[in-house]
């Protein structure tokens, strides 16, 4: 492999035969290059569909309260389940390793918000510090609910910046007083949700002092959790789901209510959501995959094509240097180190040249649904070498042939 | 330098089976510039062949310089070429992207000899054949007669024992052929064991031993007094 000598009559042989190295090299390098961007362009759909679908958090757990609607344990139907405070509370420490974020909300009710002469309806929340992670929202001025405004029942509130537009006209509202109810707040902070005007019609206040301005006792309405998430996303769905159920049958049994009354209590899992958007992004990387591999069967066989044509084309030139003494092995050697140089020279050209593309027209591309284009160097390093493997094999085969011929056929005069 | 005896060969055409060579009983001696003749299907390319390596006898044997050819592998056969023998074609058979210089040194190559000294070799083969001021012509550039020598000089880059030449001026003008049996019979003035298959007349008094097939056997092995090309040039 590394006789000079050999190299020598190889690049002789290439530099000769120019258009023939050509072909070979433009079929290799454009079927990589074909591959690196469509990879590319996978992973970039791929990474605009997740950052689209990302404006709720992908793995949250919601818990809300009904009516029972069958009888169990001499109970009657129709009987209301009130959550508390020690619902959360149990909760959190039973699974508090799990569980990364957790809230409750009290917040029945759309009621009007006031300020000045201006009002508003809006759908007012009390809630716990977490819940500012658990709905995705981010503060873009002051700050959200904290442990110290739960403590002490402060009546603050955090505004969205729909609020901030149609009632405060756009100005900061912060230490600004709204009034709900007939209630004082102090405006401390404004938050912005990726998930649009629909999620900005709510504003937060502390759970405890929704309670309190709200003759709530201890009750809540809901519990929202979030799960931490694992890498591999089946495993995560499962996880959570385990996690989900055994919830479920913890507050049936402290509500007393019948394992299969499904009104009672109502947990919703975004994660399944997730799931089918996990699902599209992975269909969408199939097929991707899909025609990627297809290009690359094109091109090895287009490779494995041009390799027997060429010794097809040198069968005489063969029969020559087997008469002059080429032994069998030297002759496919020849053939199969001519074969890997081009394949593999043309294959990292096509993968300089589409990784190159990615790299430059790839931030350029402004389409909500490319996003980062890109593709793993190793990934593309392998199908370069598949595509070489694949060609060299697809080179034996003939040339293993032409060492056979024996070099009184090769030189028969046509 | 040659010893065959009782050499039998045959072709399978289909359901028959073409007996080309019918014992064959031949010597040749080192130094020796010997002609096969006989008419097309007389068994003498196929005879060159089996001299030559390219092709393998059915029975019979064949003894080339002490070495017995016997049942090569294609590696064997391919050593035992490049060392023993060297061949001139009718159609030249050069490589035609190669360079006249570099025609002549593809058999060192196989050699495993390095360029540098390749290349002197070539140069100084060429140079014999009178052809130095073409050694980096292509063969497309070059006039029959001129290829012929090319492939004269490539045939003795290898210095092998003997020269096995099928129809070397077939292709031939005869002004180029006496200018290339002039060459060969210089060739065999300094010792070199040469064969020839020709069905000319001419040619076959150039050199000085004709044996003559037909049907597989040899009817005729006569010694002849040898006509020096260059009388006729």
């Amino acid at each position: 492999m590394f006789d000079i000598e050999r190299w020598q009559e190889i690049f002789q042989t290439l530099s000769k035969n120019k258009l023939r190295t050509i072909l070979t090299g433009v079929s290799v390098a454009s079927g990589i290059f074909i591959f690196i961007v469509l990879l590319g362009f996978s992973t970039g759909v791929q990474n605009g569909v997740k950052e689209k679908f990302s404006g709720d958090a992908t793995n949250k757990i919601s818990v809300r309260a009904g009516r029972t609607t069958k009888q169990y344990k001499g109970l009657n139907p129709n009987r209301r389940i009130q959550l508390k405070n020690e619902d959360l509370d149990n909760i959190s420490n039973t699974y508090g390793d799990y569980l990364e974020y957790k809230s409750g909300g009290y917040s029945n009710w759309g009621a009007q918000l006031v300020y000045k002469n201006e009002f508003g309806n809006f759908y007012i929340r009390g809630v716990d510090p977490d819940y500012q992670f658990i709905s995705k929202a981010s503060i873009t001025e002051g700050r959200f609910i904290n442990q110290g405004d739960i403590n002490e029942a402060r009546k603050v509130i955090v505004v969205s910046n729909k609020t901030k537009t149609e009632l405060f006209k756009g100005k900061s509202p912060i230490g600004e007083m709204v009034s709900v109810k007939g209630v004082n707040f102090k405006v401390v902070g404004v938050y912005g949700d990726p998930g649009g005007e629909r999620e900005e019609s709510q504003v937060f206040i502390p759970l405890t002092s929704a309670q309190i301005a709200f003759n709530g006792g201890t009750n809540i309405r809901d519990m929202s959790f979030t799960v931490a998430m694992s890498d591999n996303f089946d495993e995560a769905v499962a996880f959570s789901q385990n996690l989900v159920a055994s919830i479920e049958s913890d507050l049936k049994t402290k509500h007393t209510i019948a394992p299969n009354d499904r009104s009672a209590l109502r947990i919703d899992n975004t994660l399944e959501k997730a799931q089918k958007i996990y699902s599209l992004s992975d269909m969408i990387k199939a097929i991707f995959w899909f025609v990627g591999i297809g290009t690359i069967i094109a091109g090895i066989v287009s490779v494995g094509n041009i390799m027997i044509i060429i010794v097809k084309e040198r069968t005489k030139e063969i029969g020559i240097r087997k008469a002059l003494g080429a032994e069998p092995l030297s002759i496919i050697a020849m053939i199969l180190q001519e074969s890997i140089f081009v394949t593999m020279f043309s294959g990292l050209f096509g993968l300089v040249i589409g990784l190159g593309l990615l790299e430059f027209v790839g931030p350029t591309i402004e389409s909500d649904f490319i996003k980062y284009p890109q593709v793993d160097f190793y990934t593309a390093l392998i199908t370069v070498f598949i595509l070489v493997a694949a060609g060299t094999l697809a080179g034996f085969i003939p040339a293993y042939r032409a060492a056979k011929i024996k070099p009184i056929v090769a030189l028969k005069d046509e | 330098m040659i010893k065959i005896t009782d050499l039998h060969k045959s072709y399978k055409m289909g359901h028959n089976s073409l007996h080309v060579l019918k014992g064959i009983d031949f010597h040749v001696k080192e130094g020796e510039l010997v002609s096969i003749m006989g008419s097309s299907g007389s068994g003498k390319s196929t005879l060159l062949n089996i001299l030559g390596m390219l092709d393998e006898a059915d029975t019979g044997s064949y003894v080339l310089d002490g070495v017995p050819i016997k049942d090569l592998n294609e590696k064997i056969a391919a050593q035992y070429r490049n060392k023993f023998l060297g061949f001139i074609f009718q159609s030249f058979n050069l490589i035609n992207y190669k360079s006249a210089l570099d025609n002549v040194a593809l058999p060192l190559y196989y050699q495993g000899l390095k360029r540098k000294e390749r290349m002197e070799k070539a140069e100084h083969y060429l140079e014999k054949v009178g052809l130095a001021p073409w050694s980096h012509h292509l063969p497309s550039e070059l006039s029959g007669g001129q290829k012929q020598r090319v492939a004269i000089a490539r045939a003795l880059a290898s210095d092998p024992k003997v020269l096995l030449a099928d129809e070397p001026t077939g292709a031939l003008d005869s002004k180029t052929s006496y200018e290339v049996m002039d060459l060969i019979q210089g060739i065999n003035d300094e010792g070199k064991t040469i064969l020839i298959v020709t069905h000319e007349d001419d040619i076959a008094h150039m050199t000085k031993r004709i044996v003559n097939l037909k049907d597989g056997v040899i009817i005729d092995d006569s010694k002849v007094e040898q006509v020096r090309a260059k009388q006729n040039v």
